[in-house]
């Protein structure tokens, strides 16, 4: 019983870690950047739905609709002003600028919102549905499960089926190649850190009703991101999904059978220990470019 | 149609072509042989708006200098890469797509041209480009250029790595496309069977133009017999 419920409350809380990896493993594989920014843009997305809820009264979940297209627009903003500049770059220049993009969002938020921690508190943030067979089931967690799937759902028909989405995977296979078929790679890029940024700012703002919300709560998120991108296989839209559930079933576990406090230091490990053993992910076949 | 006066271009600070002139006449197929490392891809990219370029390039009037290489495809100027560059997560199919990704409009009608010319790329559709042998790629690689209506047709050296048979075939193919209205400018290493299809060749080494003339005169030329051609 205690397994059945470590296993899907880990199941659950993965869908959110699987967009952000998701949207971190797009990045790096239409640009072949390893965007550090990426824990940042969804304290951002945090932050969103937090002022949505307070400012506004909409609800975080709700206010998707909203955080979706912003968070997109500011993205793809991103990249045509300051990102698009390192592609071509030696990859510590590309680190040192996301990293720095990353620095002046959470001291921005530091100075604008003050570091003390806020709380999105809705009417279901605590409330949970208890099976006959004993299992405690959190409503936010499952409502954002099924949020996440739908997203998932929607991206992988777009790169699949779209005109664009199929340029995105071109552009990601062979850049040069989809430069010769007439792509605008610059636009591709462009379109993929917005997707990008929307991903981690909707995984922000799913988690938010049922997290602190402070200027450095992506910091974690952003390591499990790579860890999550690692386990698929760098680039890999597929692979980032299920690495994502299995890092929250890991850390579900971890919980449950060591300790709370150990569950980051589990998760660092299965990274190093993928690094170690299949560079290439778990599922990947290129491994990165 | 094409004219390429005073080139140069490179990779960062090393300048690889120097002085480059050449020009094509609408409905030829155009040669430029050279030895490993001479310019003859630098030279292509340079056409396509892969690189960076000095000098002018102009096509049907119009200078392709300045342009992006998408704008460049736009304009009919279509170049398949050395070492086929395949999508090998993608099907043939889907490879095919996204050849035609800016002549929507065109799409059955290429794709018809396209298979007919290369039936074993409707017969795979359905494989992953990647998985296709380095004969099937080539194909699929020129039927991918196919797909965005080439009114030139840019092609780096499309028989590298291929058996006797299949290098047939695509030299084959190379003349049915050319037959078919598209002017070809070939890259080759494969000297004698690229001269012998095209009305003219150039022959460049480092980075310059040192002869030209038409297939037969260069074929017969001692210098070229000498270096490529092992007489
Ligand atoms: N991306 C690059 N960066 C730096 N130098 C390059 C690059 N590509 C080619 N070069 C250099 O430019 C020169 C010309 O190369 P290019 O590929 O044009 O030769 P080529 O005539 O096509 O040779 P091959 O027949 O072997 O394909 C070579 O010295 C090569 O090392
Ligand atoms: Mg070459």
């Amino acid at each position: 019983m205690l397994f059945l419920q470590a296993l899907v409350s880990g199941i659950l809380s993965g869908g959110v870690y699987a967009l952000a990896g998701i949207g971190m493993s797009l990045v790096f594989g239409v640009m072949n950047i390893s965007n550090f920014a990426h824990g940042d843009l969804m304290m951002l997305g945090m932050y969103l739905a937090y002022f949505a809820f307070t400012l506004l009264h909409i609800d975080p979940y709700l206010a998707l609709l909203l955080i979706i297209p912003v968070s997109f627009l500011f993205g793809f903003i991103l990249e045509k002003v300051f990102i698009h500049r390192v592609i071509d770059h030696p990859h510590q220049n590309q680190i040192l600028l996301t990293i720095g993009l990353g620095l002046i969002m959470s001291n921005t938020a530091l100075l604008a919102f003050t570091s003390d921690p806020k709380i999105l508190t809705t009417t279901y943030s605590s409330s949970a549905i208890n099976t006959a067979s004993g299992l405690s089931i959190s409503v936010p967690l499952l409502l954002s499960f099924v949020i996440t799937s739908v997203i998932t759902a929607v991206l992988y028909l777009f790169l699949a089926k779209s005109s664009t989405g199929m340029a995105l995977r071109a552009t990601s296979q062979n850049r040069e190649a989809a430069q010769l078929m007439g792509i605008n790679v610059a636009k591709m890029s462009a379109i993929a850190f917005g997707i990008g940024t929307a991903l981690a700012a909707t995984a922000g703002a799913l988690i938010a009703p049922t997290y602190y919300i402070h200027p450095l709560a992506g910091h974690s998120f952003l390591l499990k991101s790579f860890t999550i991108c690692v386990l698929g296989g760098l680039g890999s839209v597929v692979g980032a999904g299920v690495g994502g559930i299995i890092i929250g079933v890991v850390e579900s576990m971890a919980a449950t059978y060591i300790s709370t406090d150990w569950k980051d230091v589990v998760v660092f490990v299965l990274f190093l220990t993928v690094l170690l053993f299949r560079p290439q992910g778990l599922f990947g076949k290129k491994g990165g470019q | 149609m094409l004219k390429i006066e005073n080139l140069q271009a490179g990779y960062g600070e090393m300048v690889v072509l120097r002085n480059i002139n050449i020009s094509l006449s609408e409905g030829e197929i155009v040669s430029v042989v050279g030895s490993n490392g001479a310019g003859k891809s630098t030279l292509l990219k340079a056409i396509s708006g892969i690189i960076r370029s000095s000098g002018t390039i102009t096509f049907n009037h119009h200078s392709l200098t300045a342009l992006q290489a998408h704008r460049i495809v736009e304009r009919g100027v279509v170049h398949v890469p050395e070492g086929r560059k395949i999508f090998s997560e993608m099907t043939v199919f889907e490879n095919l797509m996204m050849g035609g990704f800016l002549c929507q409009k065109d799409r059955t009608e290429n794709l018809e041209r396209v298979y007919a010319l290369f039936p074993i790329l409707a017969e795979r559709r359905k494989q992953l480009g990647g998985t296709m042998s380095g004969g099937e790629q080539q194909m699929l690689a020129i039927g991918r250029g196919l797909m965005a209506s080439p009114k030139l047709f840019l092609l780096d050296e499309p028989s590298l790595g291929l058996s006797p048979l299949f290098t047939d075939v695509v030299f084959k193919a190379i003349r049915a496309i050319n037959k078919s209205g598209v002017t070809v400018l070939l890259v080759e290493q494969n000297v004698y069977q690229s001269l012998k299809i095209s009305h003219r060749g150039y022959v460049i080494e480092t980075g310059s133009i040192v002869l030209s003339g038409t297939g037969e005169e260069l074929l017969n030329n001692p210098e070229v017999k000498k270096a490529f051609l092992g007489m």
